[in-house]
């Protein structure tokens, strides 16, 4: 029974257990009665079970296994180490939570839909344990692409709608753009030498020049499906598309596992890291993270605005693996560690907020039919418990102690205040600069979500009813939903109240990655007291920020309930002279971004429609239009087009001609190998 | 027989190879091109047997029979029952004219000699002689498939290739591997059933089996 409880094959079994629900859920019936009733729970089971094998693979030696499976003489190499088992950990956990939801989520889908839903998203789910257990470039590729594929038909579950296929193609461009690049950097890594196993890469000895390469391949290609700028135009145009638990599990894991990637060929695979290549991914990083929570406060559309917010906590992770590479390279292994450390955790944390969000927005959705802001308002009277839930996972994205979001942003400060240890006076002075984008970055991250709380869920209804279902109608989020949300802001708040013991395993981490951890003093951090570097210079402790916030509260309850009570009374409001108010002489949200929208207007490409002044039914109209996308993306397409134009010169639909091709070439040849 | 007798014997058919893929290239019949096109099967077939016999290799017997079988019975009489469905036994019209044809081929299979005279000096096999008229035949049938505008010859021309490269196997090395020519066999025979079931669909679209008509699918 040695082989059954391994980490190793566990896991196996589990996304062996997945690809068998994928397969059983097409099993003919009337309603899809399996998808129906058991795929999902029996997924969530599945999810945990691969949270504990993750969890115990972190304190394991790494293992090895190899599947008799693949071509001839190419079999699939897998392994199982701390870094492998943290990211198992965490796609377990998280999509435990998005199974639950999804279970109820899907419930009124017709048996057909059904069906493929609960097919792809299974293989989604399989291909990704595959994706981080694979020891070699093939099993990694082949797990790679599938992912891609099966969350491909997730996006276009809808594919009757245009604009959910040109989502869906823009999606899948940029995915196969990226793969190529992964690709080509295993290629330049094995230099020829045709062996792809990770072992063999690991000990190529790349030269300096190769070695930069590989890097930059890998950087643009795991980018490109981390949504990076100036790659991530497909985020906000697949989430949207998307069904909400399918925006959760690609914003939740999908980037994570580019992340995974990054790190993996990194600091792994290539080795020997330089800090110029860390400053790369510094930059990149910081204008990801700047731009994607500027875009994310002129959104409207919940999901968009929420996909901005990926882009900008993937450029958050990337600011902590840069500043870890920086550290590295200059010889600061002990400070590397502690930024790869912070990367890592907000890689968690991001996973578990944001897919709580998106659930929580697929709630608003599934209940009203609305993803505008414009048209929601006071939510929060009929969905009281999604609300509760909602703003935890806000709380926890805008970075609010005690919460997930600031231990790891947190962190990422401190690795930044370790700067004056550089010799290299540019990046030493650089460093703190970026530590301020990530600070201004968090400031207008809660100020979109204050946004996004008090539109959507207080006030009064924006939209007329007729536009909206019924009030009747809107229900709050049926138990298995609550169950899947309520598990994720569980996360969030053990995230954000113990870690400290996370600390510790993330330490195990980077030791097997590096070889190095965190200072001694660190190590003696308590469940109470986080050190993340040594006590004399900083610590964190949630549970007294936790306590201090309960008796502020409770305090202030009391003596409000003991010195005030009696003296309120209910009646109108004061209407400030006005006869008439009306839902409509609420704040909106594009009214909301307006101070952002003038101080940063050069980045924004407006579309506004403002009402004359003896306009009889005046409507204001904003849109905000990515300049991406006429900087960089339709200058290629233009080009692309214009460049096949010509070629297509070559097709003059004639058979003969197309036959002399190939005879010319034929010829040619011979001629050529003579 | 002695080994001068059967090479001789093997430059003989060969020769006859190369007359055939020139009488096909000026034949404007299609009864004839597939009769042809059986004849030359029959050749290969010879050649085939007369390697094998000297040289005693004994996958070459079946390479052998599997010609006859194929070449010179089945897809011939599969393409007769095919003209006579299609009521299509008339001439053939071609894209150039058919001295200007013969001289570009004359051409081609001078280029094939010069290109297959290093190569043959190499080889020490019996039929050493031979590849650079495989080659030549490939690529005059070829040209064939290029200048007919009908699309029965056009098969018929790409069959006749098929039958250059299997000449050219022969004689370079003994032929290929049994597996290998059994799955060329097989690919030729399902080729010829998909062009036969090709042939139905474009005269039903277009009244007619010639390939002009199929320039109006081309994209603008």
């Amino acid at each position: 029974m040695q082989a059954v409880s391994s980490p190793l094959s566990g896991s196996l079994i589990v996304a062996a257990a997945w690809v068998a629900i994928a397969a059983l859920s097409l099993a003919p019936s009337g309603n899809a009665f399996f998808a129906r009733k058991f795929a999902f729970p029996l997924g969530t089971l599945a999810g945990l079970a691969l949270t504990a094998f993750g969890l115990q693979a972190i304190w394991l030696a790494p293992e090895q296994m190899t599947l008799p499976l693949g071509l001839p003489d190419l079999p699939f190499h897998l392994r199982l180490d701390p870094l492998a088992g943290y990211f198992l950990m965490l796609l377990g956990a998280v999509s435990a939570g998005v199974s639950i939801y999804a279970a109820g989520y899907f419930r009124d889908e017709t048996a057909g839909r059904l069906a493929l839903i609960a097919l792809e998203y299974h293989l989604f789910l399989a291909s990704m344990a595959l994706v981080i257990l694979a020891d070699d470039a093939y099993l990694f590729m082949v797990a790679w692409e599938t992912m891609a594929l099966s969350s491909y038909f997730l996006v276009t579950t809808d594919h009757k709608l245009p604009a959910i296929r040109s989502a869906g193609f823009l999606y899948l461009l940029i995915a196969h753009l990226g793969a190529i690049a992964i690709l080509l950097c295993f290629g330049v890594m094995s230099g020829g030498r045709g062996d792809y196993t990770f072992d063999a890469l690991r000990a190529a000895e790349l030269q300096p020049r190769w070695a930069t390469a590989a890097f930059l391949l890998a950087f643009f290609g795991f980018g490109a499906k981390a949504g990076m700028i100036p790659l991530h135009a497909w985020l906000p145009e697949a989430h949207p598309a998307a069904p909400s638990p399918v925006s959760a599990l690609m914003s939740g894991i999908m980037l994570k596992t580019a992340i995974y990637g990054m790190i993996r060929v990194i600091y792994d695979l290539i080795g020997n890291v330089r800090w110029e290549w860390g400053m790369v991914v510094l930059a990149i990083g910081a204008g990801t993270t700047l731009f994607g929570v500027l875009y994310a406060l002129m959104q409207h559309d919940l999901k968009r605005l929420l996909a901005y917010h990926s882009v900008e906590n993937i450029g958050i992770i990337l600011l902590g693996f840069g500043m870890s590479m920086v550290f590295v390279g200059f010889g600061h292994p002990a400070a590397g560690a502690l930024g790869l450390i912070a990367a890592l955790y907000h890689t968690l944390n991001h996973a578990v907020f944001k897919a709580l969000l998106f659930l929580g927005a697929g709630s608003i959705l599934h209940a009203t039919g609305l993803r505008n802001l414009n048209s929601m308002g006071g939510l929060i009277h009929k969905m009281p418990q999604t609300a509760f839930y909602f703003l935890v996972g806000a709380l926890a994205i805008s970075a609010l102690p005690p919460l997930n979001g600031f231990v790891s942003e947190w962190l990422t400060f401190q690795t930044a205040l370790q700067a004056p240890i550089l010799k290299n006076g540019v990046v030493r002075s650089l460093l703190p600069l970026f530590a301020a984008t990530l600070a201004l970055a968090g400031a207008l991250t809660a100020m979109c979500f204050v946004k996004v709380y008090g539109i959507a869920f207080l006030g009064r209804p924006r939209a007329a009813p007729t536009q909206v279902q019924t009030a009747q109608e809107i229900h709050d989020a049926g138990l298995m939903e609550r169950f899947g949300m309520a598990w994720l802001a569980a996360g969030c708040f053990v995230l954000g109240l113990f870690p400290t013991s996370f600390l510790l395993m993330l330490n195990r981490v980077s030791v097997s990655l590096t070889r190095q951890g965190l200072p001694e003093a660190a190590l003696e951090s308590n469940w109470l007291w986080l050190v993340p570097i040594e006590p004399a210079r900083a610590s964190y402790s949630p549970i007294v920020f936790l306590i201090v916030i309960v008796c502020v509260t409770l305090l202030t309850f009391i003596l409000v309930h003991r010195y005030y009570h009696g003296r309120v009374r209910f009646s109108e409001p004061w209407g400030c002279g006005y006869s008439e108010q009306t839902a409509r002489t609420q704040d909106t949200a594009d009214a909301f971004g307006q101070p952002i929208r003038h101080i940063f207007g050069p980045l924004y490409l407006m579309q506004r429609h403002m009402p004359a002044a003896d306009d009889a039914a005046p409507r204001f109209s904003l849109k905000i239009h990515d300049r991406h996308w006429y900087w960089l993306y339709l200058p290629i397409a233009r080009l692309t087009e214009y460049v096949s134009s010509k070629i297509a010169l070559l097709q003059q639909g004639k058979i003969s001609i197309y036959l002399l091709y190939s005879f010319l070439t034929l010829i040619a040849l011979l001629i050529f190998v003579r | 027989m002695g080994q001068s007798l059967s090479s001789q014997l093997v430059n003989l058919l060969a020769a006859f190879l190369l007359l055939i893929a020139f009488a096909m290239l000026s034949q404007r019949r299609i009864l004839t091109l597939i009769r042809l096109f059986a004849w030359q099967g029959a050749a290969l077939t010879a050649s085939t047997l007369i390697v094998a016999y000297t040289t005693g290799q004994v996958h070459l017997y079946f390479s052998a029979a599997l010609t006859l079988l194929l070449k010179v019975l089945l897809i011939p009489w599969v393409l007769h029952r095919l003209i006579d469905r299609l009521q299509i036994r008339w001439d053939v019209e071609t894209l150039i004219n058919i001295p200007a044809t013969m001289l570009i081929g004359i051409g081609l299979v001078i280029f094939a000699f010069a290109l297959a005279a290093p190569i043959s000096e190499l080889a020490n096999t019996l039929t050493r002689a031979t590849l650079g008229i495989a080659m030549a035949s490939v690529l005059l049938s070829f040209l064939m498939m290029i200048v007919r505008r009908k699309a029965v010859p056009q098969v018929i021309g790409f069959l006749a290739m098929e039958n250059g490269l299997f000449f050219a196997a022969t004689s370079a090395t003994y032929g290929m591997p049994l597996v290998v020519e059994l799955g060329v066999a097989l690919d030729v025979l399902v080729g010829t059933f998909i062009f036969g079931i090709f042939f139905f669909h474009i005269r039903e679209q277009f009244d007619s089996l010639d390939i002009r008509h199929m320039e109006k699918l081309k994209q603008d």
